[in-house]
């Protein structure tokens, strides 16, 4: 039988699929379009959260490359998770626009340093920066940490520097700063959940 | 949340009040949505706007914002003049039948104990009364008048319907239909859900807000039971886990407390927290602290870590007062702060009074930002016109930006509202040279360890000891942190009944907190996620959905905590003999052929225990039951007291017009200088409440296009009757100005913010989503926290954003 091109495609989009028209002797005498392969096929799925609030919908995550070395995975596609309990699938306005956070223009995405009285950034190295605000830290508690207080108790904090954590980070990124502010004596130290 | 999303499906009434789920929380929302679709559950909204909320309610009542404990204090006057209440539930499960001090009193809206100079109370007349055997007085006739119920009877007697009518403007049928559709879950076949979030955190009152809410749900037996309890709905995808971890100023990881300056004694410290029984046969599991302690003191520290040495308990830094985030800027401001770390807190939009807080940051000396957005923090030094009007060549602070990962580019796990641990992976490499926050701050903490290492300095044996066993050092990875705060044995623990049966070999992961030691043998760095990587593998990563008991409990999906149990207090939904009280939504029973509970749920309650030892379903209070009374652990009063706002449009405190210590809470924290900072009703007549958008998520979602297509432009919400008055019609722009400042911006006038009748005069309130600044995608709009008040809840800071005084005009 034959098919013209544009009643093949007619027959694809009222949902048949291909290798059954085939099947059934539909295949067109010759090759005159290649139906175009669902984007999703060629993407690698990736489970997670959504970072917003915290009802914790499931997300499915769609990204494109093989991660061969050249190829770095691009997100392409998020949605919800219909296997998870309690979103089962669905997302709220804010996770449907979650494509956008990833891929946002205010994206940071080199280190940066802002110099006392300055009106610009520049630049800064990873390392730089690391050296720079370890340095930074380092005397300041060393001026002002605190060993005992007036009565000659055994207090051990510093207060002059403080920190913000964030909710929004991971238990494994919390553990791991809780465990190193308290081991500088932080005491001035609290994450969104106080506000 | 003492239940979970899924569980909502299990109720028959829903109650939102001091929260707006169909707006904030749409995904967790729809589970009201089934229970409506399939149980015919009812839905009641209270809130000062007719919210998205309450757009599908079955009955909207409106009150005026920062009166809710005079609401809820009129439905508990409601429930114990009706007698709707659960007879044998608050007899057995709560301290209805308990004595109070003969010395503690309530006088004119005080206390006992005030101290008007330091705003705080001596609490030691807030208790029971305790006889010579150590045990609490009791008298379970209740006709003492100082037992709890008398007591309580007596105290919300004053909150009749025309006086909370009165003081929250709810037309008084109105509140009265919300008191009769509440009082019907008082049976043991009904039940009712709370949901709140931050309208009710967010106020001077905050905590007694929700401690109002919770003594509500008490009354009706709805606490430990499918579909009912009290769920926070909390804000950020891990503002739980957060918590969980300690990462607060007081805080060490699950709910453990830091020292404060008096406590040198490690003993008296742990004992002071090791609560012992207050009444026969309670377990009162805090008795266990040490355990926790010292294992997280192993994971923090290791080997350096002895007996000899208290596990290092002098390590710690000890409180002299409260590091909350109001203290810290005001500490800033006052020139005592240096350094300031945001790791993805964006302070200068979400703090209060922003000009104190810009004003504070420019008097630090070093500001490190790390975020995976450019945030109006990192930029506050910046000019950036009427939205940020700063001149930089003055402000001397050295900034740093490092730009981390987002959720899609990271392994790890986050804490639902559900208290459900869930793990995600990671998708993709981060943008550009943007780094994972573990990596960020290893790579700080290493590089300070180096210089303490090599030059010395101040106390640096907690920085040169503690552990840090990772495969790369200055990449510690998630899995490796999971297993530490999930712990394991060093040395093989043995079963104390029968010390040759080892239940872990050294080495091996532990299989929950029962298995936690005080003898240095375990480490584990969160007790209460203990078992969320055990040597099954990682539980987080669980993903059967399986729902085999049929009321949404799915055991194997993740890891909740504690002990991956998905109801709190489940105990409480059976009778003292061990039966459900509704066999219809059953999570636990005795099972006395097992000698064991059990159910769809893991019990909350020792599981071997048989109802008739006694032992009662609140097990972490040494009690073994619920506190109406809640001794000393409130700042403002054992029982909660309706005070107005700290701006109020009202001279006084209708409850008690003659007292001016008593008009706003007594025990609210108010800095010096912010007394001057907040306005008056001649001034700033109207009410004024920021919130929240379906379309936005706080600051961030200005940066993502599609939502900044959707909610593009900042604007606020007034009703019919005030545009009329101010002449102010639907698209104008206004200003609206509190004593701290002000804001620009477009007037939606609408039916949805209306009129409220209090105290015999009309209130009006203007409504503010918060969602705008100067960064982002979204038209550059104003910081509303320009005008919110310094001020927050007595407990636990919190600012009050959703009552102050503001005044408006056409621009």
């Amino acid at each position: 039988m034959q098919v013209t091109r544009r009643q093949f495609f007619k027959i694809c989009a009222a949902g048949v699929g291909s290798s059954s028209l085939v099947a059934l002797g539909f295949a067109p005498g010759e090759a005159l379009a290649e139906v175009r392969a669902f984007k999703l096929a060629r993407t690698t799925e990736t489970r997670n959260t959504c970072p917003y609030c915290s009802v914790g919908c499931g997300l499915l995550i769609y990204s494109l490359g093989d991660k061969a070395k050249n190829a770095p995975g691009e997100i392409m596609h998020i949605e919800g998770d219909p296997d998870h309990p309690v979103n089962r699938g669905t997302l709220c306005p804010k996770g449907a626009g979650l494509l956008d956070f990833v891929h946002s223009p205010g994206r940071l995405k080199q280190p940066e340093y802002r110099a006392p009285g300055s009106k610009e950034w520049t630049p800064i190295s990873w390392d730089d920066a690391f050296t720079r605000i370890a340095k930074l830290m380092k005397d300041d508690r060393d001026k002002n940490f605190i060993a005992k207080n007036d009565k000659g108790e055994t207090v051990n904090r510093w207060v002059s520097t403080g920190m913000l954590a964030a909710s929004a980070s991971s238990n494994e990124t919390g553990y791991l700063t809780q465990k190193i502010a308290r081991s500088l004596g932080m005491l001035a130290f609290d994450n969104q959940a106080r506000v | 949340m003492t239940n979970h999303w899924v569980d909502i499906k299990n109720t028959d009434l829903v109650l939102i009040m001091g929260g707006n789920a169909a707006e904030a929380h749409p995904c967790g929302f729809k589970w009201v949505t089934e229970a409506k679709a399939h149980r015919k559950a009812r839905l009641i909204v209270v809130d000062p706007r007719f919210t998205r909320s309450a757009a599908v309610s079955d009955y909207y009542a409106p009150i005026r914002a920062g009166t809710d404990i005079a609401f809820l204090g009129g439905v508990i006057n409601y429930l114990l003049s009706n007698d709707k209440i659960h007879h044998e539930y608050v007899k057995t499960y709560t301290d209805f039948s308990f004595l109070v001090k003969d010395e503690f009193a309530f006088n004119d809206g005080l206390y006992s104990g005030y101290n008007p100079e330091k705003r705080s109370y001596d609490k030691s007349t807030w208790g029971y009364q305790v006889g010579a055997d150590g045990y609490v007085v009791t008298d379970p006739t209740l006709q003492n008048p100082r037992c709890v119920y008398q007591m309580m009877k007596a105290h919300y007697a004053r909150y009749t319907p025309d006086v909370v009518s009165s003081i929250c403007g709810t037309p008084k049928e109105a509140f009265l239909k919300v008191c009769e559709m509440i009082a019907g879950t008082a049976t043991p076949n009904k039940t009712m859900t709370i949901m709140y979030a931050l309208g009710w955190t967010q106020h001077s009152q905050g905590s007694q807000n929700i401690r109002t809410g919770a003594m509500v749900q008490l009354l009706l037996g709805n606490i430990g039971v499918a579909g009912g309890g009290m769920n926070a709905l909390r804000g950020h995808s891990n503002i739980q886990g957060l918590t969980d971890l300690g990462l607060l100023s007081n805080l060490l990881p699950g709910y453990m407390s830091l020292p404060n300056d008096a406590e040198q004694d490690y003993k008296a410290y742990v004992e002071k927290r090791a609560s012992k029984p207050l009444r026969p046969g309670q377990l009162s599991y805090w008795q266990n602290y040490n355990k926790f302690f010292v294992s997280n003191m192993k994971a923090w520290w290791g080997d350096a870590a002895t007996a000899e040495n208290n596990w290092c308990y002098d390590w710690l830094p000890k409180l002299d007062k409260g590091y909350d985030l109001l203290q810290v800027f005001e500490n800033m401001n006052q020139g005592k702060v240096n350094g300031y770390i945001c790791q993805g807190f964006n302070p200068l939009a979400s703090a209060p009074c922003k000009v104190k807080v810009s004003g504070s940051l420019a008097k630090l000396k070093y500001l490190v930002i790390i975020d995976p957005l450019a945030t109006e923090t990192s930029e506050f030094w910046q000019n950036h016109g009427e939205y940020n009007d700063v001149d930089p060549a003055k402000i001397q602070t050295e900034v740093f930006r490092l730009p981390s990962t987002c959720f899609a580019e990271e392994d790890g796990s986050l804490v639902s509202s559900s208290r459900v641990l869930q793990w995600h992976w990671k998708a993709a490499e981060p943008p550009g040279d943007a780094k994972g926050d573990q990596e960020i701050m290893a790579g700080i903490f290493l590089r300070l360890r180096d210089l303490y290492k090599k030059g010395g300095g101040a106390f640096p044996d907690p920085i040169l000891n503690l552990t840090w066993k990772h495969r790369q050092p200055e990449s510690p990875s998630p899995e490796e942190l999971a297993r530490e705060f999930s712990g394991k044995a060093l040395k093989d623990v043995t079963d104390p009944k029968d010390p040759a049966k080892v239940l872990v070999k050294a080495g091996e992961q532990l299989n929950g907190f029962a298995e936690l030691r005080d003898d240095g043998s375990t480490s584990c760095g969160c007790w209460i996620f203990s078992g969320a990587w055990s040597e099954k593998g990682n539980l987080m990563a669980r993903r059967d959905n399986s729902d085999p008991y049929g009321i949404g409990q799915t055991l194997n999906w993740a890891f909740a905590w504690p002990a991956n149990r998905r109801v709190l207090y489940n105990r409480a939904s059976c009778d003292p003999s061990g039966k459900p009280y509704d066999p219809t939504r059953k999570l636990i029973a005795w099972d006395a052929a097992s000698g064991k509970w059990g159910g769809a749920d893991i019990p909350d309650f020792k599981p071997d225990s048989p109802p008739e030892d006694g032992m009662n379903p609140f097990i972490m209070n040494p009690e073994g039951v619920a506190r109406f009374f809640a001794v000393g652990l409130m700042a403002e009063g054992p029982f909660p007291e309706h005070y107005e706002p700290m701006e109020s449009p009202l001279a006084n405190n209708p409850m008690h017009p003659k007292n001016e210590m008593a008009r706003a809470n007594p025990a609210a924290r108010v800095f010096k200088e912010d007394w001057a900072s907040f306005g008056k009703p001649d001034q700033f007549p109207y009410v004024g409440t920021t919130y929240r958008l379906t379309e936005h998520f706080h600051f961030w979602t200005k940066h993502a296009r599609l939502n900044a297509i959707i909610q593009p432009e900042q604007f606020v919400e007034i009703g019919e009757d005030l545009a009329k008055e101010k002449g102010i019609k639907d698209g104008d722009h206004v200003r609206v100005r509190s004593k701290r400042g002000f804001i620009v911006a477009v007037a939606v006038v609408t039916k949805r913010v209306r009129t409220l009748d209090v105290e015999g005069r009309k209130v009006h309130t203007v409504g503010m989503p918060i969602h705008w600044g100067f960064m982002g995608l979204t038209k550059n709009g104003y910081i509303t926290n320009t005008l919110t008040p310094f001020v927050g809840d007595a407990n636990t800071q919190t600012p009050e954003f959703k009552a102050f005084l503001v005044n408006i005009e056409k621009v």
